[in-house]
């Protein structure tokens, strides 16, 4: 088992002709997710690397190939049509990677999407990935392993840094989940943890977090009251000067809220292990597991 | 991207919103003539984006154009937490019988614009809402239908009891948040909000903030950036397609994706050392971006050493490699360099730098380690 997506995944890629899409969507073939399509507006009919097929539209992928999730890269300012679309026609799981899409186009997405029973993950994030069974979006696969603890983060090569001492110390992974750097985004760690809870194959769970807003500190209160599996958790921007916008556009100290103190203290209440640097996550775990 | 108090208020007027008259100037005889043709006491504002202008002595009543000059001079040879004060807005001495606090945020948690309004204005805000947050109405907007005229009413009545106060300031909440969905704006600030000894209402200051990402589409907007107000090594990288923001350690740190480049400078910080910026070559692996970077870097006088850490995933360690051996090729880099990466071609990378003879490193802890004690020796 693992969150969100597995063996059953039939991925479209939004976005598949395109420089970005071209060369991730070759990498998730070869790590076997089930790329049953792509869509790029007039290249219908064409075929992606002599095995997929590329529509018109997200409807038709939908239609022809009973297609479960998509993943999109599309520029930015093309990001949330691709979004609307993809809800549209049906698609539950929607992974959206691309960076700088206006937060106000997002306000709008959110409710769209909440009408249509779907799942944004993203944007701004670097996807998912279910080691031995599906890997949507740009996780290295080479860096993960199949196993027990699921990791849910804001960010991207952090993400790598932890799930490569998680892997080189052997403990695999269930699911490795990003869920991006913007301050509006469709997955919180909230869902994500609750997701982690209910997974049998998931034994622990490790946090990564960062400054700006208050969803880990919401996060924290709701794993004191319902997370029963061992939690671990990290944060960067300790040294984050505030009001200043930290790369993600949601990594932002404002006023005196969101700091990376605040974060640590929340966790520390909640009962979850604080790793002060990347590499103490694998002693925090051994002693909890 | 933050706008200038000035450009602010003149976006707001052009919504329509009862501003008092005012205008910008770069030089004394610029406000002189401002204070002249505006007759009447002035109040002069220096124009940089930080807060505490009037305890830095930033904002200055004059009574007369002469004096509006005097002030204008002392201003604008001021330096606020490390900005040069260039422009300064001259505005009439407003009177004032209520202050009031008005604002738009983009608010995380709703995902929503939120309204925040207070009588209690004029004040710092995130003052009011630590200690009485009671005195503070907040109303989250359902973008798909905007701000509805009840709501703006309900708003209106937060503030004022006379009624055509109340119609006064509902139409500014309205002309508020049209401004704020046009501009692309993730902060929307009226303080304060004031009433007239004569019963009108005014906006008297305004702070508005631009969604970044906005600018791509928005070269109206894009315009009115001021890299005069910007450190110039922070316009250099951005212009460069990188993210820079300089700090105050020793410690230079190149990092590809931000949180890594986070968990690098507490990194550095937990092993003694202070970051001397925070870094992020993105996600391509251009190597010109590195080449950028190491002269943007090199150019901060206080580095005393620079840590390169990189995990390849997009990013290809080789061209992070080759970025570095050009960059050493084409101008001097006087401090000690740490390379640490992993990833992506990484036996490339190493064989490309052994070739010039430098090393690297493939854990994280020991590379900053190593640069921490680096940049101590050279202190």
């Amino acid at each position: 088992m693992s969150i969100f997506i597995g063996h059953d995944t039939r991925l479209v890629v939004q976005g598949i002709t395109g420089r970005d899409g071209s060369f991730h969507a070759k990498q998730m073939l070869e790590y076997g997710t089930g790329v049953v399509a792509g869509v790029t507006p007039g290249k219908g009919g064409q075929t992606f690397e002599g095995r997929v097929p590329v529509f018109d539209t997200v409807a038709a992928a939908v239609r022809a190939t009973g297609a479960n999730a998509t993943v999109i890269y599309v520029p930015p300012m093309l990001a949330a049509g691709a979004i609307y679309e993809a809800a549209d026609a049906g698609i539950p799981f929607i992974v959206c990677i691309t960076e700088g899409i206006p937060v106000l186009d997002m306000t709008r997405v959110m409710p769209y999407l909440r009408e249509r029973g779907a799942r944004l993950l993203g944007p701004n994030c670097p996807g998912l990935i279910s080691p031995g069974q599906s890997k949507v979006g740009i996780i290295p696969g080479n860096i993960c392993a199949p196993g027990r603890i699921g990791l849910v983060s804001r960010s991207g090569t952090l993400t790598y840094e932890v799930v490569n001492q998680l892997t080189r110390h052997g403990m695999g992974q269930s699911t490795c989940v990003g869920i991006g750097g913007d301050p509006i985004i469709g997955t919180d760690f909230i869902a994500c943890l609750s997701a982690f809870q209910a997974d049998p194959a998931t034994d622990a769970i490790v946090m990564i977090g960062e400054i700006g807003g208050t969803d880990e500190q919401k996060a924290a209160e709701w794993v004191k009251a319902h997370v029963t599996k061992p939690v671990v958790g990290f944060i960067a921007g300790q040294t984050a000067p505030p009001g200043r916008r930290m790369g993600h556009a949601g990594a932002i100290i404002s006023g005196s809220s969101g700091t990376a103190a605040e974060k640590m203290a929340a966790f520390e209440a909640a009962g979850i292990g604080v790793m002060r640097r990347p590499a103490e996550v694998v002693e925090l775990l051994r002693a909890r597991l | 991207m933050n706008l200038h108090e000035y450009q602010a208020r003149a976006l707001l007027r052009h919504a329509g919103i009862p501003v008092p008259d005012g205008d910008v100037a770069d030089t004394p005889a610029g406000v002189e003539a401002i204070a002249r043709r505006l007759g009447g006491g002035v109040v002069v504002k220096a124009q940089v984006h930080t807060g505490g202008r009037g305890k830095a002595g930033g904002v200055k009543l004059a009574a007369d154009p002469a004096e509006a000059r005097r002030v204008a001079e002392q201003i604008l040879a001021l330096t606020i937490k490390g900005l040069p004060v260039r422009k300064v807005l001259v505005a009439p001495v407003a009177e004032i019988a209520s202050e009031s606090y008005v604002g738009i945020i983009l608010d995380r948690e709703t995902q929503r614009p939120v309204f925040m309004v207070s009588a209690a204005g004029g004040v710092d805000i995130e003052e009011v809402a630590a200690t009485t947050p009671e005195k503070i109405v907040k109303l989250a907007v359902d973008p798909r239908y905007g701000l509805l005229p009840h709501e703006a009413t309900t708003l209106g009545f937060a503030l004022y009891r006379d009624v055509k106060q109340v119609r006064a300031a509902a139409r500014i909440m309205e002309q508020l948040y049209r401004a704020f969905m046009e501009s692309g704006a993730t902060l929307a600030e009226i303080n304060p909000l004031v009433t007239t000894p004569a019963g009108e209402v005014v906006a008297l200051d305004a702070k508005i903030s631009i969604d970044d990402n906005e600018l791509e589409r928005r070269p109206d907007l894009a315009a009115l950036r001021d890299p005069t107000a910007e450190a110039p090594s922070e316009v250099q990288a951005r212009e460069a397609g990188l993210t820079f923001i300089k700090l105050d350690g020793n410690v230079g740190c190149v990092v590809n994706g931000a949180g890594l480049s986070m968990a690098t400078m507490d990194l550095v910080k937990y092993y003694g050392g202070e970051p001397a910026n925070f870094l992020d070559i993105g996600g391509s692996s251009n190597p010109e971006k590195v080449v950028n970077a190491l002269r943007i870097i090199t150019a901060d006088p206080s580095v005393r050493a620079i840590l390169f850490n990189i995990f390849g995933g997009i990013t290809r360690t080789d061209d992070v490699a080759n970025g570095i051996v050009a960059a050493m090729q084409r101008f001097p880099v006087p401090v000690p360099i740490v390379i640490r990466l992993t990833g992506t071609n990484e036996r490339e990378a190493v064989r490309i730098l052994e070739a010039v003879g430098m090393t690297a490193l493939n854990d994280m802890d020991e590379a900053v380690q190593q640069v921490v004690a680096l940049a101590k020796e050279a202190a």
